[in-house]
């Protein structure tokens, strides 16, 4: 085992129309890396980070998470890999509107089989570290869309994955709001320990992560100069 | 262990989602309830009715193992009874006068048991009466002869009621009237049943039944085979007499109102499967709109298999929650129909037994599980889409599931469809449609799976529309190019609809071709008959001359219903004797034969026809005064008796029997008379003793008294046809309600481009409309369709009896009006409240 979080290697993928989106495409991540990848828009950065996550198949190569190669995991395996080792932040929240926070945190715990007030626990204590502290029993309707950011961010993070997934998590949001949210998100990423990759248009967004690398036609490409 | 932690989250999902939408929920869950309610209770209603008919039958038989009935009222040589005492094998044979007498109390009618009292102690035991001084002690002791007393006679305790010992009490039974003297009571008899018994020899002396016998009580030696028995005992018999056993007995009171029972059983699963529509409906706009919501599970790591779980836990819950409370209802319901309309339920079977309600607690299961089965199955299609989206896909939130350029198939409507018309085709089984039901749930099945298709090509020539109107145009491009939506939502109507049109469409035919025939059926002026004929007498050949004779008459015709026991395991068939010449005779179908030289004409009802396979020109032996020979001369309509009838030229019958006793007349008047003025003098011309008991009417009456029974008979079908347009109307309000406050989002978003308030109201009401009147267009279609298979095939394999359609239009059109109104109205009471949310938050919440 190299100890790789996640290891890419000679990535494809094509649209159905027969477009290569990109192709011989590589990273790899170790625990706590923190990465950054922006590109112009259709260039398939969210279709990446699908294909990560297990929730779309590639053409061709390879994606293996913990040393594990997703190609050879059926649709349940990849479901519980997705369950123990990776978190995820969506552009749009994403937060159930009928449960309440302290729920909406807890499901991954719950789903990973932790007692319901042992999750609920754990999910409060994610709340206060997203500055959400003492609303757990609040419902989402009653938050503003940098506070549901927070408490998704604490969703990603509450099981304590080895991977954290990021899809434009500040698309929504107004610049100040974005600031403070990137803020509480880099800082939980790196006190979790994960390893995270952000996909975003935003360079300030970008700025948060340790490096930046660019999604191209031909893959991945380090940026410099920041 | 992993079971565990998702299962959490499954109930944290679906109390959230019942939470948030508790009348979703509910609407289903009412759906399931009244369907398991209808089916409990018209169940249990039946059981209760069948248990009390079979122990009033067991009341008056006694408990003879085997029992020799006579075919008609008239019985049988009562030399029959020493022969059959005398056959090897039988232990002990008790003979019995069995007759229907009037009392002087009106309308009052007793059954009178005459028994030969030391026979009937080895066989039948308890029917014999016991003595009773006058001060209530019983009178014992080896010097007491009441029982041989011709004055003697015993009541049971419902015969009882209002009388005392030692009083006389005078009946009528075969046209003659006789003064009896309660001597005791006759205590093996069930409570309510009025019953008289007295000595074999009095009934035969004082009521003129001489020689003659209606049944003989048997009890067979110990070790006899009585297979064997049995096929003995029918040899030996006339052909006025018939075996019968206690699962003959049993066999006739079920197959009396069989088919009545069944329609209301099938009545209610339809219902019930209405109801599962609607679940399916529910769950189907509950899983498109949680879409995103599941494919955030799939990402959190939820299996597929969990999704399909929570799902049909979720119709689970539903169908337990319903079933219970339709458990609860239908209990109540029963209770309630079994005091209002009786255990016939109002069908006219039973007379007026008020049953005592019978819990069963295997029914109830039954209709529990069907309830629980209509929720799972009504879950399995949305729950199998909710696991199958692809989590990608669904994120985004694409929209539709359906791509609105993709024709829906077609195919396996197809297929259901033609089963159903094939299954219409099938004959019955055992006496009941069952394949006619299947064709009707196929059909069912088949229009709503044709749904997505329909809607589509409904809908497609709006499409192409320009209106100027934005509102109207934005609501047209809508419904086209959400099909899927537009389908669930057209589901419910569609089954609702159509099932009210099909029982609609089967009453309003029924209805009237009973007018209509009753029309013709009633041509004269006026009509009289005696009442409870059954107790004997009548108009006698004085009286009738009496009676033709009578100033303002111009015709009268006499005539004469009487029972003939065909099969001891099916209800008697009737003998109606009329004069059968050219006018005289009923509606006929078809022409009628003319008999060849020397044959006795008979012509037979349609149910008949139809229960004994008689043809015109066919020749049939009926025991008439032993057996006897007819030509089957024609078939004539009868709504009246479902069981079978014939019809016998009034001369053929007094010369086969050697009866000139009429019981009803038909008489047309003078011109210039008035009914009324005629009635007048006819009654004064009425013999005394049966005075009292002779009634008349005009044809209008009787006419609406019949439809008064009619209306009566159908008083349930009319609540089942209430409660599916209830629940149609409920399904239509729950889906479109659905439907539009998920929207709230696309509300917000066309505020913000500029639509006003007015403008996406006017685009609501016009899609509830749109919505509703397609799926009261394709459920009426269904509804026509599906009351061909109730008119052609259903009717008349369980009543035997064919009819016109006559579509109800008014009532139609109220139902459609209401159903588009209903979806209009709704669309716009959801549709306020979904612009009552902020427009710039509506654009930014995720679901």
């Amino acid at each position: 085992m190299s100890g790789a979080v996640l290891t890419i290697t000679s990535l494809k993928k094509s649209v159905p129309g027969g477009r290569v989106l990109f192709e011989d495409l590589n990273l790899g991540l170790q625990a706590g890396e923190f990465v950054a990848i922006m590109g112009e828009s259709g260039v398939g950065k969210s279709t990446l980070l699908n294909l990560i996550a297990g929730l779309d198949q590639a053409d061709d190569g390879t994606i293996a998470i913990n040393g594990v190669d997703l190609a050879g995991l059926g649709d349940d395996a990849r479901t519980l890999l997705r369950r123990d080792h990776i978190g995820f932040v969506f552009q749009a929240f994403h937060i159930l509107p009928h449960l309440t926070l302290g729920q909406n945190v807890a499901l991954p715990l719950v789903l990973q089989q932790a007692p319901g007030d042992e999750a609920l626990a754990r999910a409060r204590e994610m709340m206060e570290a997203v500055g959400l502290g003492g609303r757990a029993e609040d419902y989402p309707r009653q938050l503003s869309g940098g506070e549901l950011q927070r408490v998704a961010i604490a969703r990603a993070l509450v099981h304590r994955p080895g991977l954290l997934l990021a899809d434009e998590p500040t698309g929504n949001l107004d610049p100040e709001t974005a600031t403070r949210v990137l803020k509480v998100f880099a800082d939980q990423v790196r006190r979790s320990g994960a390893a995270a990759v952000l996909v975003t248009h935003s360079e300030v967004a970008a700025a948060v992560a340790d490096r930046t690398l660019t999604l191209t036609g031909a893959g991945l490409v380090e940026r410099h100069g920041r | 262990m992993a079971a565990r932690g998702v299962s959490l989250a499954a109930r944290w999902m679906i109390l959230g989602e019942w939470r948030a939408h508790p009348m979703r929920v509910v609407t289903a869950g009412v759906a399931i309830a009244i369907g398991v309610a209808l089916g409990l209770a018209v169940h249990l209603i039946n059981a209760s009715a069948l248990s009390e008919f079979s122990r009033a039958v067991s009341t008056v038989n006694g408990d003879a193992e085997l029992q020799v009935r006579s075919v008609a009222p008239a019985g049988f040589d009562e030399r029959l009874y020493p022969r059959l005492a005398r056959l090897p094998g039988v232990g002990v044979a008790s003979p019995v006068v069995e007759l229907k007498a009037m009392t002087a109390r009106p309308g009052e009618q007793i059954t009178v048991l005459g028994l030969d009292v030391l026979r009937a102690a080895a066989v039948t035991p308890s029917l014999i009466g016991r003595p009773v001084t006058a001060d209530g002690e019983g009178a014992h002791g080896p010097t007491n002869d009441a029982p041989f007393d011709e004055d003697a006679i015993y009541l049971s305790e419902g015969a009882l009621e209002g009388r005392a010992i030692g009083q006389p009490i005078v009946l009528t039974a075969g046209g003659r009237t006789a003064t009896f003297r309660i001597a005791g009571v006759a205590p093996g008899i069930g409570e309510g049943r009025k019953v008289a018994v007295l000595d074999i020899a009095a009934a035969q002396w004082r009521l003129g039944e001489i020689g003659r016998l209606q049944r003989i009580d048997l009890k067979l030696a110990e070790g006899v085979d009585e297979g064997r028995m049995r096929q003995a005992i029918a040899a030996a018999l006339p052909a006025e007499a018939q075996l019968v056993t206690r699962d003959s007995e049993a066999r006739r009171s079920d197959s009396l109102s069989r088919a009545y029972r069944v329609n209301l059983d099938m009545l209610a699963l339809m219902a019930l499967l209405t109801g599962g529509f609607l679940v399916y409906s529910a769950q189907s706009l509950s899983v498109a709109r949680r879409r995103p919501q599941f494919a955030l599970l799939r990402v959190l790591g939820v299996r597929r298999q969990a999704l399909l779980a929570q799902v049909l836990v979720e119709g689970i819950s539903v169908g337990l929650a319903g079933g219970l409370a339709g458990l609860a209802l239908g209990f109540g319901l029963a209770r309630g129909a079994l005091a209002l309309l009786g255990g016939d339920l109002g069908g006219g079977y039973f007379g007026d037994a008020r049953p005592e309600l019978v819990f069963s607690p295997t029914a109830a299961i039954i209709f529990l599980v069907l309830g629980l089965l209509t929720a799972v199955v009504g879950s399995l299609a949305p729950a199998r889409e909710a696991a199958r989206a692809q989590p990608a896909v669904a994120l985004k939130n694409a929209g539709d599931a359906v791509d609105p350029r993709v024709s829906p198939p077609i195919w396996p409507a197809l297929v259901l469809l033609v089963a159903g018309g094939a299954a219409a085709l099938a004959p019955a089984i055992g006496g009941i449609p069952l394949l006619g039901y299947a064709s009707m749930a196929l059909l069912l099945a088949g229009g709503v799976a044709a749904m997505p298709w329909i809607a589509r090509m409904l809908l497609g020539p709006v499409r192409r529309l320009s209106l100027r109107w934005a509102a109207v145009d934005l609501a047209f491009k809508r419904l086209w190019g959400a099909p899927s939506q537009a389908a669930v939502a057209l589901c419910g109507i569609v089954a609702s609809t159509s099932l009210m049109v099909a029982m609609a469409v089967m009453v309003s035919s029924f209805r009237g071709s009973v007018d209509d025939w009753l029309q013709q059926l009633l041509p004269a002026d006026l009509y009289m008959r005696v009442d409870a004929a059954g107790a004997g007498g009548g108009f006698d050949p004085k009286a009738q001359a009496a009676l033709a004779a009578t100033p303002g008459v111009a015709r009268i015709v006499f005539q004469k219903t009487t029972s003939l026991m065909l099969a001891a395991d099916q209800p008697p068939l009737a003998v109606v004797v009329r004069p059968m010449n050219g006018h005289d005779r009923p509606p006929m179908i078809g022409g009628p034969l003319e008999p060849p030289a020397g044959e006795t004409p008979i012509w037979v009802s349609e149910p008949a026809a139809w229960l004994y396979g008689w043809k015109p020109g066919q020749r049939i032996v009926l025991p008439i005064r032993g057996a006897q020979r007819f030509f089957v001369a024609g078939v004539w309509r009868d709504y009246s008796r479902q069981h079978g009838a014939v019809s016998l030229d009034a001369t053929d019958y007094t010369r086969l029997t050697g009866d000139h006793w009429r019981t009803e007349a038909s008489v047309d008047v003078v011109e210039g008379n008035s009914p009324k003025q005629v009635t007048e003098a006819l009654r004064a011309r009425l013999p005394a003793d049966i005075a009292p008991r002779v009634t008349f009417a005009e044809p209008a009456t009787l006419r609406a008294f019949a439809l008064q029974i009619f209306d009566r008979s159908f008083a349930v079908t009319y609540g089942l046809e209430a409660i599916a347009i209830l629940v149609g109307l409920a399904g239509v309000a729950a889906t479109v309600s659905a439907q539009t406050l998920a929207r709230t989002k696309e509300f917000g978003m066309l505020r913000h481009l500029g639509v006003t308030q007015r403008q996406v109201v006017a685009m609501l009401i016009t899609e509830g409309a749109l919505l509703g009147a397609v799926g009261v267009v394709a459920g009426i279609g269904l509804g026509l369709i599906m009351s061909q298979v109730l008119l052609h095939v259903v009717n008349p394999q369980s009543f035997h009896w064919t009819m016109e359609t006559k579509l109800p239009w008014v009532l139609l059109a109220s139902v459609a009006l209401a159903l588009v109104a209903s979806a209009a109205g709704t669309a716009l009471l959801a549709g306020r409240r979904a612009l009552s949310a902020d427009a710039v938050r509506a654009v930014r919440e995720d679901w």
